[in-house]
C-alpha cells in the first residue's frame, strides 16, 4: 500500500491544534470537548479561512464563557454558508439580522442582557471586512464609543466575497478584484493603505483590540480567550485568506496566511485601552513577493514586473515592522 | 389622574408605564421630547432595570432593538421623517423577524425639501413593510394606543409603529388621563416571547431562505396581520373594560348612518372634520366621517360595510402617491370594488399646511355640487406653480424649484424673503 508521509510541524508551534503536547497545553479545537459552534456540513468553500477563524473563535468563546454565548451575524459569506434555510451549522443560539447592523444589533443583545441581570451569559457579533470597515463601520464605531459589553470579530479576506469579490475598503493596494480589474495603468486596486480597523479601533480608546490569523490559531485562541476576560467593548481582526477571491490554492490557506504575517504585511499585536501591549514578533522576515506570488489577484505585478508596485508593497510591510517593533533588530516606535 | 401635558410627555409617561427594558433613541424633530423624557426617567431609575442607549443613527436605534427583542426584552423607540426613513433597511428586518417592538412615529414629511412639519409620508413610506400601524387622533388616544400596542405586538410577535401627528400632538398641551401603574399591569401581561436568543436551547435566526419557502414566509406575515384584524378590537375592548375609556380599534364612525357623504382621514385632522360635519349636518348637509385608526391591517371589511350605503367617500390624506395621487384613496376603492360609491382624493396637510375647517367644508360642498379632478389637491397655489413651470419652460438652467418657488410666493404675496 502507498502512503504519503505527513509532515507535523515542530511540538511548539500549535499548528495542528498540537496534540503532542500535553492536554492542558492543547488548543480549544484539540479537546474532545471542544462545541463545534459552527459545525461541519456547511457550504464554505474549501480552504476558506473564514471558516477556519470563525470555528475556532466561537469555540474559544463557548471555552470562556462555559457555553454561554449567542451570536450576531452580519450578512456575508459566513452567514450564507452556514444557514441555508432549513439547515444551519450552528450549535449556538444565532441571529443575523441585516448587512451593517451586526454591532448595534449585539449592543441590543448586551442591553437586554443588562436589563435582565443575565451577567454570565455574553454576545459576539461577528463579520467579514466589507460589514466591518464599510457598511457596518457607524454601528460598530458606536459601539465601541459606548463601550458596549460585546466581542466584535472581523473576518477580514480583503474583498466582498460574497457577492463574488468586489473590492472593500480593506482590500489591499494593486489587488485584483471584479470591480478594480487588473486593467488600465494601475492594474488592480489604486495604490493606498486601506482602513486600517485596529488602529481605528485603538483609536476609541476600548478595553482590548488585537489582530489574529489563521496562520496562529493558538494565539487567536488565547486573544479570544483574553478578550472574554474582560467587559466592554472588545474588537479582533483576523486576517482570513480566501481561496476563491484570492485565486489561491485552497490547499495553501495556511500558509498564504502565514506569509502575510512573516513578510509584515499583516502584523500580530494586542492593545489595551488604545495602547499597543503585545505583538508577535517575526523570527525572519521574508519578502512581500513570495506571499503576492502565491495569490493569482496579484498575478498582474509579475508578468511584467511591476517593480514600483512590488517595492511600494515591500515598503508597507517594512513601515509596519518598523511601527510595531515586530523584529529584534528594529526598535518598536513609541506608541 | 387628569393632567394639562403635553403630547410627548404624556406618551414618554404612558410608555413607562409599560416597564420596556432596553429603548435605543437618536434625536428628529418632533420626536425629541419623547426620548428626552424617557431618558431622563431611566437615569433617576423610574423604569426599572431599563436600559437606555444612546445611539450613533436610526438605523442603529432600531438594530439595537432587533437585538434587544430577539433576547427577550420589551423594546421601545420613536422616530419621523428621515429617521424613518434611514432605518427603513432595519424596519423591514424587525417585521421579517417578527420581533414586538414598538416604536413611535412623530408623522412628520419627508425632504427634499426638507420639511420638520407634519403629514404622513414617513409612516406611508413604509406601509408594506410588515409593521401594524395604528394613528391616533389626540393625545389620549395616542397614549391609550401605546398601552395597547404592547400588548397587540407581544401577543402577535409583530412589530406595531403608533403614528402620532408632529407639533400638532407631540407638542400640543392637552388634558390627558393618565393610567395608573396597577391598570397598565392589569391590561398588559409580562412579555412571553416566541422566540429568544437562549444558549440552554440554541436556535437560528434570520437564516437564508429560498423560493422553495419564502412566498409561504411571506403569507405567515400577512396572516398576522388578518389575526390582527380581530386583535385589535378585542384589545380595544379590553383596554375599555379597565381604563373605563374607549380608544383605538379599527376605525371609528362619525354619524355614518345615512349619511350620504362620508370623509375619511386618519390621525389628528379627524377633530376638524368632526366639527366641519356638525356644522354641515345643521346646515342639512347628509354628511358623516370615518376615522381610520388602524392603517396596517387595513380593514377593509369594517370599512366597506360602514361605507356601503353612502353614495361618496371623500378622502382626506396627508400623503402623496408622486406619479399616481392618493396612498390611502387607492386602498379605500379597492375596499368599496364593485359599489357604487365614488371615492374622492384630497391631497392636504402637507409639508404641515393647516387644513381648516372651513376648507373642509368648501371641499365636500364642490365635491356634491361639481365633483372633484382627481386627485385634488387641496389648496394648491396655482399661481406660483404656473409662473414656475412658465421659467422651467423658458430656460433650462431655472436652477432649484424649491427655492424657486418659494420667492415666487414671497413675492406674490408682497413678503420680502
Ligand atoms: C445593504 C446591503 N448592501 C449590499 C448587500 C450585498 N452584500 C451581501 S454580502 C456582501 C459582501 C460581504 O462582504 P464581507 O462583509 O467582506 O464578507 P465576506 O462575504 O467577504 O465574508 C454584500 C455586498 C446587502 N446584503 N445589503
Ligand atoms: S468565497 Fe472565500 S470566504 Fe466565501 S466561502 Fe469561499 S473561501 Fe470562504
Ligand atoms: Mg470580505
Amino acid at each position: 500500500m502507498s502512503y504519503q508521509r505527513v509532515k507535523f510541524y515542530q511540538t511548539g508551534t500549535f499548528t495542528v491544534g498540537n496534540r503532542l503536547l500535553d492536554e492542558g497545553d492543547r488548543t480549544v479545537q484539540a479537546r474532545t470537548d471542544r462545541s463545534n459552534s459552527l459545525n461541519s456540513g456547511h457550504r464554505a468553500c474549501q480552504g476558506c479561512g473564514e471558516a477556519l477563524g470563525a470555528r475556532y473563535a466561537l469555540d474559544a468563546v463557548m471555552r470562556a464563557t462555559q457555553n454561554k454565548m449567542v451570536a450576531v451575524n452580519a450578512t456575508g459569506c459566513l452567514e450564507v454558508f452556514s444557514s441555508p434555510y432549513p439547515e444551519s451549522a450552528w450549535q449556538i443560539p444565532w441571529l443575523h439580522s441585516v448587512f451593517g447592523n451586526a454591532p448595534a444589533v449585539a449592543s441590543g443583545v448586551a442591553a437586554a442582557l443588562r436589563a435582565k441581570g443575565k451577567t454570565d451569559i455574553r454576545v459576539i457579533a461577528q463579520g467579514g471586512d466589507g460589514a466591518t470597515v464599510d457598511i457596518g463601520f457607524g454601528c460598530l464605531s458606536g459601539m465601541f464609543e459606548r463601550n458596549d459589553d460585546v466581542l466584535y470579530v472581523c473576518y477580514d479576506n480583503e474583498a466582498y466575497m460574497n457577492t463574488g469579490i468586489q473590492r472593500s475598503g480593506a482590500t489591499p493596494a494593486r489587488a485584483w478584484t471584479n470591480t478594480t480589474q487588473a486593467v488600465g495603468t494601475e492594474p488592480g486596486n489604486p495604490m493606498g493603505i486601506g482602513k486600517n480597523l485596529p488602529c481605528i479601533a485603538m483609536a476609541h480608546g476600548i478595553p482590548f483590540v488585537a489582530t489574529a490569523s489563521v496562520a496562529d490559531l493558538h494565539d487567536l485562541e488565547t486573544k479570544v480567550t483574553k478578550a472574554m476576560s474582560i467587559r466592554g467593548a472588545r474588537y479582533i481582526h483576523i486576517h482570513v485568506p480566501c481561496p476563491l477571491g484570492w485565486k489561491s490554492d485552497p490547499a495553501q490557506t495556511i500558509k498564504v496566511a502565514r506569509l502575510a504575517v512573516e513578510s509584515g504585511l499583516f502584523p500580530l499585536f494586542e492593545a489595551e485601552g488604545g495602547v499597543v501591549s503585545d505583538r508577535t514578533p517575526i523570527r525572519k522576515q521574508v519578502p512581500v513577493e513570495q506571499y503576492l506570488a502565491l495569490q493569482g489577484r496579484f498575478k498582474h505585478l509579475f508578468n511584467p514586473r511591476d517593480e514600483e508596485a512590488l517595492a511600494a508593497i515591500q515598503a508597507m510591510a517594512d513601515r509596519n515592522i518598523h511601527l510595531y517593533g515586530l523584529l529584534p533588530t528594529k526598535p518598536a516606535m513609541e506608541t | 389622574m387628569k393632567q394639562q401635558i403635553e403630547g410627548s410627555q404624556a406618551v414618554a409617561q404612558a410608555v413607562a408605564l409599560c416597564r420596556p427594558e432596553v429603548m435605543a433613541c437618536y434625536p428628529i424633530s418632533p420626536q425629541t421630547h419623547i426620548v428626552e423624557t424617557l431618558s431622563r426617567k431611566v437615569k433617576v431609575g423610574e423604569i426599572g432595570n431599563c436600559q437606555f442607549l444612546n445611539v450613533e443613527s436610526e438605523f442603529g436605534a432600531l438594530s439595537v432593538l432587533i437585538g434587544a427583542s430577539a433576547m427577550g426584552a420589551r423594546s421601545y423607540t420613536a422616530t419621523t421623517s428621515q429617521g424613518l426613513l434611514f432605518m427603513a433597511e432595519a424596519v423591514y428586518n424587525a417585521a421579517g423577524l417578527g420581533l414586538p417592538i414598538v416604536m413611535t412615529i412623530a408623522n412628520r414629511a419627508i425632504g427634499a425639501p426638507i420639511n420638520i412639519w407634519n403629514d404622513h409620508s414617513d409612516s406611508m413610506a413604509m406601509r408594506d413593510s410588515g409593521w401594524l400601524q395604528l394613528f391616533a387622533e389626540d393625545n389620549q388616544e395616542a397614549v391609550d394606543l401605546h398601552i395597547q400596542a404592547f400588548r397587540l405586538a407581544e401577543e402577535l410577535s409583530c412589530p406595531v409603529m403608533v403614528c402620532m401627528d408632529g407639533y400638532i400632538l407631540t407638542h400640543a398641551f392637552e388634558e390627558v388621563d393618565l393610567p395608573t401603574q396597577e391598570q397598565v399591569d392589569d391590561f398588559l401581561p409580562p412579555f412571553e416571547p416566541v422566540q429568544v436568543l437562549d444558549p440552554q436551547d440554541p436556535v437560528s435566526i434570520g437564516a437564508m431562505v429560498g423560493p422553495e419557502a419564502f412566498t409561504e414566509v411571506r403569507y405567515l406575515a400577512h396572516h398576522k396581520h388578518l389575526q390582527a384584524l380581530e386583535a385589535i378590537p378585542r384589545i380595544s375592548q379590553t383596554f375599555q373594560n379597565i381604563f373605563q375609556r374607549s380608544s383605538g380599534g379599527l376605525l371609528k364612525l362619525y354619524h355614518t348612518d345615512k349619511a350620504e357623504t362620508l370623509l375619511l382621514a386618519l390621525g389628528s385632522v379627524n377633530g376638524t372634520i368632526k366639527d366641519a360635519v356638525d356644522d354641515l349636518r345643521t346646515e342639512g348637509w347628509p354628511v358623516g366621517a370615518i376615522q381610520l385608526c388602524s392603517y396596517r391591517p387595513f380593514p377593509s371589511h369594517a370599512l366597506r360595510h360602514a361605507a356601503q350605503n353612502a353614495k361618496r367617500v371623500i378622502v382626506i390624506e396627508k400623503d402623496l402617491a408622486v406619479g399616481n395621487g392618493g396612498i390611502v384613496s387607492s386602498e379605500v376603492k379597492l375596499a368599496l370594488q364593485g359599489l357604487p360609491t365614488i371615492v374622492d382624493t384630497v391631497i392636504a396637510g402637507l409639508g404641515g399646511r393647516a387644513i381648516s375647517k372651513a376648507a373642509v367644508i368648501d371641499t365636500v360642498k364642490a365635491a356634491c355640487l361639481e365633483g372633484l379632478e382627481e386627485p385634488h389637491f387641496l389648496d394648491l397655489n396655482w399661481e406660483a406653480i404656473n409662473r414656475e413651470l412658465t421659467r422651467q419652460a423658458e430656460q433650462r438652467r431655472s436652477g432649484p424649484t424649491p427655492e424657486n418657488l418659494l420667492r415666487e410666493i414671497g413675492l406674490s404675496s408682497g413678503k420680502a424673503l
